[in-house]
């Protein structure tokens, strides 16, 4: 059984059709980039897994480890092992970083009949993630996400990866507008997070992250519909040759590794 | 009694009321005492209670208060247990009064620093009736308050506080007001005196909550805050009577030269509050800081009146209020700042943040400057939102609950004003009571009005 299964997926925002059709699989220990042109529906695909309800799924269907992940909630769905990196992490004043990410792992572990963690035994764990992101533990002192740089808000959507282990991490556009030093550290905190057990999802824009976060396979979307698929010299190809090539080629779709 | 036009309905039975009442009362040998009380009575016929004509009362109907009888709560002792529940520690001193009377037994004032006079209003009227004329009723306006007015003409009970030059008392001073079941609507109208020398510090927790089931009752309470110069002090009001409570509020500050007084309110409790904060920048270089949040739900009326009059050049004062409002609630928040002609150098601001939980939840809020000094500095802004869609999604994707998710974000609304509060026993106080508030907030759980109160009781007895 495939860890995620995504058969036909059709999508609609209000009353537009952004997703036409999509197949896609992913298998636990495989990394996957989604690339694609703005506006060709990436970031829907990623906050359609992460059950966000604002969208309207018309068509198809998505299972996780077997399980219908459309009839899950956000909650469910985090709990039982879907994270999404934000390409817009929120800042909510008010509520502690740390307090909130203690709280978000006690609630995955709660729905996993597991004890919940208390601060003596989650701190150290804690500060040993910290260090893999190179965030400063003052950060962690501060609001979610308030007052955060842009590098920071991205590194934090990393360090609650690693603090919660999910089985199917999504970056959405982890990587833009990041410069080069904090796209290595972010690479670097990703790639310690590749494991046998654990499938990435990496959507974006640009090929530059996929020259530190290697993937397994690349599947262009464009237009609502992955029309190419092949290993990591596809992201390089069309680097060269721009997505135009693709929507030039689109007219015979390859459609999805099989 | 002086011949005057009457305006008030049932008022034979006010008459009657005030006649019994002044020949028990506490003081009534003293004339100026006496002189205050009649005044102030006359002052109440004459106008009687506002409707919503009158601009400060627009959003607020009192017409239920002014249509009942009512007769002052009954004298009633209460076992220690019955308190305990409610007592909070690491105070300086505990005052408790039942149906607006002291009592001795569950009040504690014996660890109290040299300096400092925490007592009942009516003992000290007794014993040190010069000290308390100094003060007593020059500050609350009769004249433009009712409320004011009815609560002058029953001074009996109520805290009294002073402390001396340069005193700091390190832990707050808790006053407790509690109201009973009784048959038939009762009333009490606290009249509590706090008057600090200069260099003082310290902060004052007033505390109204119900005990032993819900009964019609009107709490009336007036507080004179005076600050001698560069005193230190905070005040802290919270409400948590049932929801068959009237509770009227109005906290009158007196501020001396570089004088800084803070005003923290937590409106939780009562059917229909009204919570008047008025403070007077008298002298140069004062510092007010106004704060408040107010948690609405079911069928609540909460309206906080905000008035803050610069007096003198050179002042800064502060307002923040936020509110939640769930069920059919009806919030209000009216931020009026008199800036007057010397006060040049004013430095004041106003935020009112809201957050609507429900389609039939409401908010007014008003903001009202009158300037009239030409170089000062006045902002003011009010928002009005529900609990933001992109955040709610954002703790969800992490594995959180809607429920705790919804409850995280109130939280952290209501935190903004909790953090303002400097005293730790205070906040502390505060912060459980809010969470556990919140946890019962219908908007976030299915929980009905009716077993939230049930609930309630049942702590209230325990």
């Amino acid at each position: 059984m495939s860890l995620l299964e995504i058969k036909n997926l059709h999508v609609t925002v209000g009353g537009n059709e952004i997703l036409k059709g999509i197949d896609l699989t992913v298998n636990a220990g495989e990394v996957h980039s989604i690339m694609g042109p703005n506006g060709s529906g990436k970031s829907t695909l990623a906050q359609v897994l992460a059950r966000r309800d604002a969208y309207e799924v018309t068509e198809g269907s998505i299972t996780f480890e077997g399980k219908d992940l459309l009839e899950m909630k956000p909650e469910e769905a985090a709990c039982e092992g879907v994270f999404l990196a934000f390409q817009y992490p929120v800042e909510i004043p008010g509520i502690g970083n740390t307090y909130f990410l203690r709280s978000a792992l006690n609630a995955i572990r709660k729905y996993h009949g597991e004890e919940e963690m208390d601060a003596m035994d989650f701190l150290p764990m804690f500060r040993e993630k910290l260090k893999l992101l190179e965030m400063d533990d003052k950060l962690m002192n501060r609001s979610l996400n308030e007052g955060f740089s842009g590098g920071e808000k991205k590194r934090n959507e990393i360090l609650q990866m690693a603090v919660l282990e999910p089985k199917l991490a999504i970056l959405d556009e982890t990587d833009s507008g990041l410069d080069i030093d904090a796209l290595r550290i972010v690479a670097n905190g990703v790639n310690s997070l590749r494991s046998k057990d654990r499938a990435m999802l990496v959507v974006t824009h640009y090929q530059r992250l996929l020259n530190y976060i290697v993937p397994d396979f690349v599947h262009v979307l464009v237009d609502g519909r992955i029309v190419r698929s092949g290993g990591k010299d596809l992201a390089l190809e069309l680097e060269e040759k721009g997505y135009g090539w693709t929507e030039k080629e689109s007219l015979q779709p390859v459609g999805a590794r099989s | 009694m002086r011949e005057t036009a009457v305006a008030v309905a049932h008022i034979d039975s006010w008459l009657e009321n005030f006649t019994e009442f002044e020949k028990k009362t506490a003081g009534r040998a003293l004339p100026w005492l006496h002189r205050l009380r009649e005044d102030a009575f006359a002052r109440f016929c004459e106008v009687g209670f506002p409707t919503t004509k009158d601009e400060d009362w627009r959003f607020t109907n009192v017409s239920g208060i002014a249509k009942t009888l009512f007769r002052p709560a009954a004298t009633v002792k209460l076992a220690p247990g019955d308190s305990a529940a409610w007592r909070v520690d690491d105070v300086a001193a505990t005052l408790v009064f039942v149906n607006g009377r002291f009592e001795r037994e569950l009040s504690e004032t014996s660890n109290l620093p040299k300096g400092v006079t925490v007592a009942s209003l009516r003992e000290r009227i007794e014993s040190h009736p010069e000290e308390v004329q100094q003060h007593l009723g020059r500050y609350a306006d009769t004249a433009r308050d009712a409320f004011v007015a009815l609560n002058t003409a029953f001074i009996g009970d109520g805290a009294y506080v002073r402390v001396a030059r340069g005193v700091v008392v390190e832990a707050p001073i808790y006053l407790l007001y509690l109201s009973t079941k009784e048959g038939g609507a009762t009333m009490t109208h606290p009249r509590n005196l706090i008057v600090a020398e200069d260099q003082a510090q310290f902060a004052v927790i007033e505390d109204y909550a119900s005990v032993g089931g819900e009964s019609v009752v009107l709490s009336n309470a007036v507080t004179e805050l005076v600050a001698g110069e560069s005193t230190v002090a905070q005040h802290y009001l919270i409400e948590r009577e049932h929801l068959k409570a009237w509770n009227v509020s109005t906290l009158r500050i007196q501020q001396g030269r570089s004088a800084n007084v803070t005003s923290h309110s937590l409106l939780l409790g009562g059917g229909l509050v009204r919570n008047n904060v008025h403070p007077v920048l008298a002298g140069e270089g004062g510092e007010c800081l106004i704060n408040g949040l107010y948690l609405g739900t079911g069928a609540q009326h909460l309206d906080n009146y905000m008035y803050v009059e610069h007096a003198s050049p050179h002042c800064a004062s502060r307002q923040f209020y936020n509110g939640i409002l769930d069920g059919h609630s009806h919030g209000v928040f009216h931020g009026r700042i008199v800036v007057h002609k010397d006060a040049q150098k004013t430095d004041a601001k106003q935020t009112n943040r809201n957050l609507l939980l429900n389609d039939d939840a409401q908010i007014d809020t008003k903001p009202q400057l009158e300037i009239y000094a030409d170089d000062v500095k006045c902002t003011h802004g009010a928002t009005i939102g529900q609990i933001e869609e992109n955040a709610l999604f954002y703790l969800r994707s992490r594995g959180i609950s809607e429920r705790e998710a919804k409850k995280l974000l109130l939280l952290a609304f209501a935190e903004e004003c909790v953090e303002r509060m400097q005293s730790g026993v205070a906040r502390q106080h505060i912060e459980h009571l809010v969470s556990e508030h919140l946890l019962f907030t219908e908007g976030i759980a299915p929980v009905s009005l009716e077993e939230r109160v049930t609930e309630r009781v049942v702590e209230e007895v325990g």
